[in-house]
């Protein structure tokens, strides 16, 4: 009797007849032998204590999907969850785009070759670039808070100084994000943070605070609109001028989704922008659908500096038609190795097509009339909330997300996110454990997706569970 | 060789315009959900609702295009992207272009994983904590390491986590401040050093011996009470596996550095050889390499890194665990290195993951590993029989997934090297290959790696569409150099227009600034 032969589906040489077709022409009689060039000690002798193989695809699929029946998500339940993840519309064709083999399984692959694909890259760059008013935008990396950290180190590149500061309206995430990446003190190329205190009015930056903490020592003010709090941050403009004044990069992080009611960050004084492309065109996928951007005026020592890749649009010989190429690649990890401006690497790349869809499907009224509707429903469930007795909405001017203070209601965040649940509420993002200046608070998030009966029922189940 | 007939192929080429370019004011692709009219006046005007100096003037300058019209371009675009589905990708080595089940894209696409946010009550999160459990315990058993975090999001995320969290592990034993250097190999991916770089240390790049190993003798001579460790792969781009792998480890230990094994493409040697056992104290593997993740445009990606028991503690928060009845998060950790990514990573590449190796059992996998070897062997008999083809270094060895080969002598012989191949090979409809990292140790390179997806029929015609490009080089060098030739679009005319900052246009905008200027 033969051998039993794994056969799979996926790996088509493993059928019999030409697995030993292309042993004989490789001069082997067992596939050991391929082997040989692995010493016997380095070996792993053992069976790989693994479960037995679903062979069929169906089996499979029902294994999978059994597993993942066990989640509860935010179409089951009504979810005012936000705080760098948050729930926007993805329009039908940016599926069926992001979703279109091509892309799906293009990698890196020639300028030629995947031409649609750097087409589509570019047109991402440049819409991108009207949206924050900028003329580079670089390749993306894998989320808002590498591209904080990314940023901040560019700008301690640029300015020769290292040190930043950073108001306490941030995600505690992203700032547990940018401290690694600005590392210990005892490292050669740290970046010493500041926190500059949020005005717990406004909870936007202490312009007090911040003046105080500015020296010619720092190399950047780093700042959100909106912030982690939702607050959107009237002081924009004089933080940077601030900043500039001595010697310092403005470096602020926005998210693209307000970009059509809030200023863009470059008329403010931003000189480096990032951010995460998730709210413009992708699911949340439970935290997948990240991806973080970094933008800056088109002048050599940004790019220079910019650890990601940056790519031009280009000319061939055939009028009007047009090609892609690296700018000044030799900076790159991928030429220059341990000397190259940090590192660059596959990050998510997929999800700057789906962006770039998403903001063509949007155009100008799209985005103006999506920013309008999230200021419209996060205000009207501020009102409604505002309303119901013991709880406060602390700050003022926010766009999408907002803190809830529950102090005067006897009950803390989880107890009452815990009732909630009962009424298929996910609330908002208990912030009391990260910011205890803010007493019993949480983070609520509102968007276009919220209907006015969806805040409706927030609003009546909160009555009732604080009751 | 064998007898192939090349395909005629010819992409797409739609001539498509920028959609910038596209549309008439006026034109709208989608409608967003709009506020209801009792809040519309209840509230006012929007803009209202922002500080008067925070709003925006001027409309957004994007495209104004019908919905049709912006599928159909981005539809057009999408055919003008070979990708690795239709254009077999056996060229580009060290990435492992494998077959990415068209099963598992439809399950991670389900709402009950797409409509998931991280931070639900983990009571609501078992399903997806589950499966990240499952794959940890898979990964364990394929590696030898005791925990993995699945936070990095992509591979060189991965090996800077492990810089990050060499540079705790000694921190934690108060000889940071002396430790201040790692080394690596220059046949290792370039992250091996461009991440710790990027973590503060100082890096040292080995270069070959004559037989293309790392060289042992200079290992030895440059660890020192300095050494924080070492960063390499194994088997090197080259497909050249290093027998004395564990000599190297064992040199780096004795001096007090920690050993990682960068496996981001372990598919020759999953089942056959174990990072723990060679003597690692941590490793990574590409989820969207050797686990069938799809690399989606480079990206998203998960970089799952593992790690010794006795490192367990510095990894990221949160880990994921399990008390017999539920899964759990895990943020008491208060040696964890923090975070290196928001939330737990790009979990759909953990879900493939899980997937894949559920359908492969132990079987499969050493399967998969033992074919994708038998590949690149035959592939390996046909490329070395091209005139002017050559395969430097470790004459006589067999390579494991992949090999780099040099076109040097082509370029010598006819003037056209392997960037005017590349260009050239696409035209018969497989992707373009991979050259290699830089530097170019190898002159004039190129580095394919037909892992197990690909067939003999397969092999045999990009070997084939290999010698017809070396043919053609040597009768009609200026043909080649010309290439592509049955692309969407032509040769760059000029490509010093990278390093030109009054020509390069990152943007349609900086573009249309700078040829207005001309």
């Amino acid at each position: 009797m033969a051998e039993k032969t794994f056969v799979h589906p996926y790996i088509p040489n493993s059928a019999p007849n030409v697995k030993a077709e292309m042993m004989k022409a490789v001069g082997i009689e067992d596939l050991e032998e391929l082997y040989s060039v692995i010493p016997e000690h380095l070996r792993f002798r053992g069976k790989l204590d693994l479960p037995e193989p679903m062979m069929a695809e169906y089996e499979l699929r029902r294994h999978l999907e059994e597993i993942l029946a066990k989640n509860v998500i935010c179409k089951d339940y009504l979810s005012f969850l936000g705080g760098g993840c948050w729930q926007h519309y993805v329009p039908a064709v940016v599926d069926e785009i992001v979703n279109r083999a091509e892309f799906v399984t293009a990698y890196c692959g020639g300028t030629y070759a995947d031409l649609g694909k750097f087409q589509a890259r570019f047109e991402f760059y440049s819409m991108m670039a009207e949206m924050l008013d900028v003329d580079a935008v670089s390749e993306p990396i894998y989320d808002w808070g590498a591209a904080a950290g990314l940023s901040i180190r560019m700008a301690s590149r640029l300015t020769g100084k290292n040190e930043v500061l950073i108001p306490k309206n941030i995600s505690p995430e992203r700032l547990a994000q940018i401290r690694t990446l600005c590392q210990p003190e005892i490292m050669p190329n740290s970046i010493k943070i500041t926190l500059v205190n949020a005005d717990p009015k406004t909870g936007g930056m202490d312009m007090e605070d911040l003046k105080a903490k500015l020296s010619d020592k720092i190399a950047a003010v780093y700042f959100e609109v909106p912030s982690y709090f939702g607050t959107v941050e009237k002081n924009a403009a004089t933080v940077s001028e601030l900043a500039k004044s001595v010697g310092a990069q403005s470096v602020v992080g926005v998210d693209p989704i307000s970009l059509g009611v809030i200023a863009p960050p470059a008329s403010y004084g931003a000189d480096i922008i990032c951010g995460d492309l998730q709210s413009i065109g992708m699911h949340m996928l439970c935290g997948g659908g990240q991806s973080g951007f970094i933008a800056f005026r088109d002048e050599p020592a940004y790019l220079s500096e910019c650890p990601l890749a940056i790519y031009t649009i280009a000319e061939t010989a055939v009028e009007g038609q047009y090609a892609y190429a690296e700018v000044l690649p030799e900076r790159t990890s991928y030429e220059a190795r341990d000397k190259a401006k940090d590192w660059v690497g596959t990050a998510s790349g997929l999800w700057t097509i789906g962006a770039a869809v998403y903001m063509a499907l949007m155009g100008p009224q799209g985005m103006k009339e999506v920013g309008e509707t999230i200021l419209y429903n996060s205000n009207y469930a501020k009102q409604l909330l505002g309303e119901i007795h013991g709880v406060k909405v602390l700050f003022d001017t926010t766009f999408k997300e907002f803190v809830v203070n529950f102090d005067g209601t006897g009950k803390t965040v989880a107890e009452i996110n815990k009732a909630l649940e009962n009424h298929k509420i996910f609330g908002g993002l208990d912030l009391s454990k990260d910011f205890p200046w803010l007493g019993n608070s949480a983070l609520y998030c509102v968007t276009e997706v919220h209907m006015k009966k969806d805040i409706d029922r927030l609003a009546s189940a909160l009555k009732e569970v604080l009751k | 060789m064998k007898d192939v007939k090349l395909r005629r192929f010819h992409s797409a080429a739609w001539d498509e315009p920028l959609i910038m370019e596209m549309g008439t004011k006026g034109e709208r692709g989608i409608i967003p959900p709009q506020a209801a009219k009792e809040v519309k006046e209840k509230l006012g005007a929007a803009m209202d609702l922002l500080p008067e100096n925070m709003r925006r003037q001027k409309d957004i300058d994007l495209p104004e295009v019908s919905q049709y019209h912006v599928l159909q371009h981005y539809l057009r675009l999408s055919q003008m992207t070979m990708g690795m589905d239709l254009g077999a990708d056996i060229g580009e080595g060290t990435c492992t272009m494998k077959y990415s089940p068209k099963m598992h894209d439809q399950v991670v696409n389900s709402s009950k994983f797409a409509d998931l946010h991280p931070m639900q009550p983990e009571e609501t999160l078992q399903g997806i904590l589950e499966i990240v459990y499952g794959l940890e315990q898979y990964l364990k058993q394929i590696s030898g390491m005791t925990k993995f975090t699945f936070q990095p999001g992509g591979g060189s995320h991965a090996t800077y986590t492990n810089a990050c969290l060499m540079r705790k592990y000694h921190e934690a034993r108060g000889e940071l401040g002396q430790r201040d250097e790692v080394i690596t190999t220059i046949f290792s991916h370039p992250c091996d050093g461009a991440t710790p770089a990027t973590a503060g240390f100082k890096v040292i790049t080995l270069m070959p011996d004559e037989n293309g190993y790392p060289d042992l003798e200079a290992l030895k001579s440059i660890v020192s009470e300095r050494t924080a460790g070492i960063m390499f792969t194994n088997p090197e781009d080259t497909g050249i596996f290093n027998p004395k792998v564990a000599e190297y480890v064992k040199v780096v230990h004795d001096a007090g550095g920690l050993c990682f094994y960068d496996q981001a493409n372990a598919n020759g040697i999953m089942g056959m050889a174990r990072a723990f056992d060679a003597g690692f104290d941590a490793c990574h593997f590409n989820l969207h390499k050797t686990f069938s993740s799809p690399h989606g445009c480079e990206g998203p990606a998960a970089g799952a890194y593992g790690v010794r028991e006795e490192l367990a503690k510095y990894l990221p928060v949160p880990t994921v665990e399990f008390d017999g009845t539920k899964y759990y998060l895990d943020y008491d950790r208060p040696e964890s290195i923090g975070k290196v990514r928001s939330f737990f990573g790009n979990l759909q590449c953990v879900i493939r993951a899980y997937a894949w190796i559920r359908s492969m059992g132990a079987e499969g996998i050493k399967t998969a590993a033992q074919i994708s070897v038998l590949n690149n062997n035959y592939l390996d008999k046909l490329l070395l029989s091209i005139h002017g083809v050559s395969r430097p270094y470790a004459e006589g060895k067999r390579r494991l997934e992949q090999a780099r080969y040099s076109l040097a002598k082509v370029k010598e012989d006819t003037g056209v090297g392997t960037v005017e191949i590349r260009n050239r090979l696409s035209d018969f409809g497989v992707q373009g290959y991979w050259m290699s990292h830089h530097p170019w140790i190898v002159p004039e390179p190129f580095t394919p790696e037909p892992c197990e997806t690909y067939s003999k029929e397969d092999l045999d015609y990009w070997a084939a569409a290999m010698a017809q490009c070396v043919k053609e080089a040597y009768e009609d060098p200026e043909f080649v150099m010309n290439a592509p030739h049955a692309m969407g679009n032509t040769k760059i005319l000029d490509d010093s227009i990278v390093t030109d900052p009054d020509r390069w246009a990152c943007t349609y905008r900086a573009y249309k600034k700078k040829r207005a200027k001309k």
